[in-house]
């Protein structure tokens, strides 16, 4: 078919990634490699109390026992694990106090980018704690926030000032020891975000952050901590790009997220970076490890992820259901084309009384890629009346891509009520037929049915991420680019 | 307004059309009537240009200039109109989005200017209500879950909105009871004009007593055999499709 065949030509034309860039910045890199030594260089660059260090070391050698994960519908060469570098931050002097103390070429990428972060502070409640590599840059609207008690910053910069709210929750929710990806982020990680929000406080605006990759042959390992106090709540926002490069980059985050009794955390992420050329070469390999536990009776989080870019993408951001009555939310819209391969999905671990979730995954696959979903939703002996819906559809552009639904139920308690619906589709010639004999173009006519199939979905993220993230789907399959 | 001539159409490799002429001037209304695969729905898919209907002799002249050379959306921006026997389901696009997005398509390829929401919001109310179209209906996803008769009704306001030259309606009464009947015909029957035509494809001359024709048309193994005025649609009633066999 014509169309079919067209769109995926499209599809690989859009991907000539429109982000390829680098900045040439000095930077300050740990040796080569990966051992004891590096980890105690990353702690002593960030100046981190003795504690911190222990937290790192025990899992570094936990690390050194484990082994791979091996069961995601994911295949690569094996990384060499001492062929890169653990820890890079641009050459500052010591922390800007203001945007002209920023140096100018990180400001350009940016601008590139199309985060005018100079324009931020004029935009209306988007905070941007933007994240260059391993170190923070700039925060914006720290002040506006502070009055409202919030606690938005650096994570390193929460180690030295709040060292008692960190030690208290850090790895609460994803354990040093919990997988091969999260133990190595454990013992590496050289920045991220940190997000307290205190009792009773609703944040007072969208907390945002943008991730970018940028020096070469470094892993980027960050670790992102938000607490909401009992009654509060906040929406955080993460974006991500990064420039073109031949060598794979592994990305191993670690996200946990606590909410207290009656707290709401919304975490919204779109995703896009470089996925590899059409054969595949290059692009980020993304091991994500994202968590969040409703401590708190009546607590409520919810994962909302546009997963567009990555040569690998392997993750399953979580609920922890532990409170009554709390909720759990994910979902998703996965797009791979060409080479990409993604597994991905999520858990929802019910163990409070009439706790209750819901799932809905989108994934697209075009030209060669392979799309999975694996999600597991279980219910312990004590969930009394636990809920879960889950909706599983996926969407096949051309007959190259695959589509795999993997859904684990594990229920052990009688009165659970657990429902799993899942399709799968092609556009079909019909459908782009009767666009067309209405006026509508082909290209048009397949972002307009992707767009609807993705609708569920694009409703749930907050208004300033709908719209790029409509354009995204749009971009990624239409070929209407720039 | 069309000129079909000697027109000879293949699908899959098998001859469907086997040399039809057919004239349609501004303002009539034709039907083409015929038993179940002589040819009218292949005749409508050619008309509308969708691939795999391959013509393979013949021309079709639409408003003076060579249809055949036009792609789908091109014959659609210039005011061709056709309605689905079976209209297509458009998961999570809702009606609205997606006459919209057709009639500012065809506006932009007209090199007209676009309609913003709410200027398009407040014509599409007005088409929409003389077919008992409710707002809600509008909000829902394009066809997904409507009744044979909502289908029918939303390919209607399709036409309304989009105010084709000439509009090929396949099969249109199929499925519906006969308030439904009613309420399309009358659709029909309010875009009648001395510029616009129709060509109603259809089994049964029921709809036929509510859009009454200029023309009539009977259709059999790819060929007309017979042309007439409106009467002949009450012949068939009373003789059947028999007589045109082989």
């Amino acid at each position: 078919m014509a169309a079919i065949r067209e769109t995926i030509q499209k599809v690989g034309e859009v991907e000539k990634y429109k982000y390829g860039f680098e900045t040439e910045i000095e930077s300050e890199k740990a040796p080569l490699g990966l051992d004891e030594e590096t980890v105690r260089f990353i702690s002593a660059k960030k100046n981190e109390p003795q504690w911190l260090l222990e937290w790192r070391l025990e899992a570094y050698r936990r690390w050194l026992t484990m082994e791979e994960p091996k069961w995601a519908k994911v295949s690569y060469p094996p990384i060499d694990f001492q062929d890169a570098y653990y820890y890079s931050a641009p050459k500052q002097k010591a922390g800007p106090k203001s945007l002209d103390e920023v140096d100018p070429k990180l400001l350009e990428t940016y601008k590139k980018l199309g985060i005018p972060l100079a324009e931020q502070e004029m935009l209306a409640g988007v905070a941007v704690d933007a994240v260059f590599d391993s170190v923070s840059v700039v925060t914006t609207f720290k002040e506006k926030l502070k009055e409202a008690g919030v606690i938005f910053c650096p994570l390193s910069e929460a180690v030295r000032d709040y060292p008692e709210l960190v030690r208290k929750y850090l790895g609460t929710v994803v354990p040093t020891s919990d997988n091969y990806y999260a133990t190595l982020n454990s013992a590496v990680f050289s920045e991220g975000s940190f997000v307290f929000i205190p009792e009773g406080v609703r944040c007072p605006m969208e907390l945002s952050t943008y991730f970018r990759i940028n020096e070469k042959q470094t892993g980027q390992f960050e670790r992102t901590l938000i607490i909401a106090e009992k009654g509060s709540y906040v929406s955080y926002l993460e974006g991500c790009t990064a420039p073109q490069r031949d060598e794979n980059q592994l990305h191993a985050a670690v996200v946990e997220l606590v909410a207290m009794e009656d707290a709401e955390i919304k975490y919204s992420t779109v995703q896009n970076w470089y996925p590899g050329d059409e054969e595949g070469r290059g692009g980020i390999y993304n091991f994500v490890t994202k968590r969040g536990d409703c401590r708190g009776d009546r607590s409520k989080i919810s994962w909302t992820q546009v997963e567009t870019g990555s040569a690998i993408t392997w993750k399953y951001p979580s609920c922890i259901l532990r409170g009554n009555d709390t909720r759990g939310e994910f979902y998703s819209i996965a797009i791979s084309n060409n080479r990409q391969q993604v597994d991905s999905g999520t858990k929802m671990i019910h163990l409070g009384k009439n706790s209750s979730s819901r799932i809905i995954s989108k994934g697209i696959s075009a030209g060669r890629s392979s799309n999975a979903y694996r999600g597991l939703v279980s219910v312990h002996r004590k969930a009394e009346g636990a809920r879960n819906h889950t909706q599983c559809d996926s969407l096949l552009i051309g007959s190259r891509c695959a589509a795999h639904t993997v859904p684990y139920i594990e229920s052990k308690n009688p009165t659970a009520i657990l429902e799993h619906e899942a399709t799968t589709s092609k556009i079909s010639e019909e459908q782009l037929f009767y666009c067309r004999s209405r006026g509508i173009g082909e290209e048009e006519a397949v972002a307009l049915i992707v767009n609807g199939f993705c609708r569920d979905v694009l409703q749930q993220l907050p208004m300033e991420f709908a719209v790029e993230a409509q354009k995204l789907v749009g971009v990624s399959l239409e070929g209407s680019v720039g | 307004m069309l000129e079909i001539e000697n027109l000879h159409a293949s699908v899959g490799g098998k001859e469907i059309l086997k040399g039809i002429s057919l004239t349609v001037k501004a303002g009539e209304v034709h039907a083409v009537m015929g038993p179940n695969g002589s040819g009218k729905s292949t005749l409508s898919y050619v008309l509308a240009g969708r691939a795999g209907y391959e013509v393979t002799q013949g021309s079709i002249r639409y408003q003076g200039k060579d249809l055949l050379s036009m792609n789908v959306e091109e014959r659609a921006s210039a005011g061709i109109f056709l309605g689905f026997q079976y209209p297509i389901e458009i998961p999570g696009v809702t009606s609205v989005t997606f006459l919209k997005a057709a009639l500012n398509a065809q506006h932009k390829a007209r090199g007209e200017e676009e309609l913003d929401a709410v200027r398009f919001l407040k014509l599409v109310r007005e088409k929409a209500r003389p077919l008992n179209i409710s707002d809600d209906m509008l909000k829902r996803a394009l066809n997904v879950g409507f009744s044979g008769g909502e289908k029918k009704r939303a390919e209607i306001l399709q036409m309304s909105l989009l105010e084709p030259s000439l509009a090929v309606l396949d099969e249109t009464d199929s499925g519906l009871d006969i308030d439904a009947l009613k309420v399309v015909a009358e659709g029909v029957n309010a875009l009648r004009s001395p510029e616009r035509a129709f060509i109603l494809i259809t089994h049964y001359q029921r709809l036929l007593d509510y859009i009454v024709p200029d023309r009539v048309h009977v259709l059999s193994q790819g060929r007309i055999m017979r042309s007439g005025g409106k009467e002949l649609a009450l012949e068939l009633e009373q003789t059947g499709y028999a007589g045109f066999a082989a």
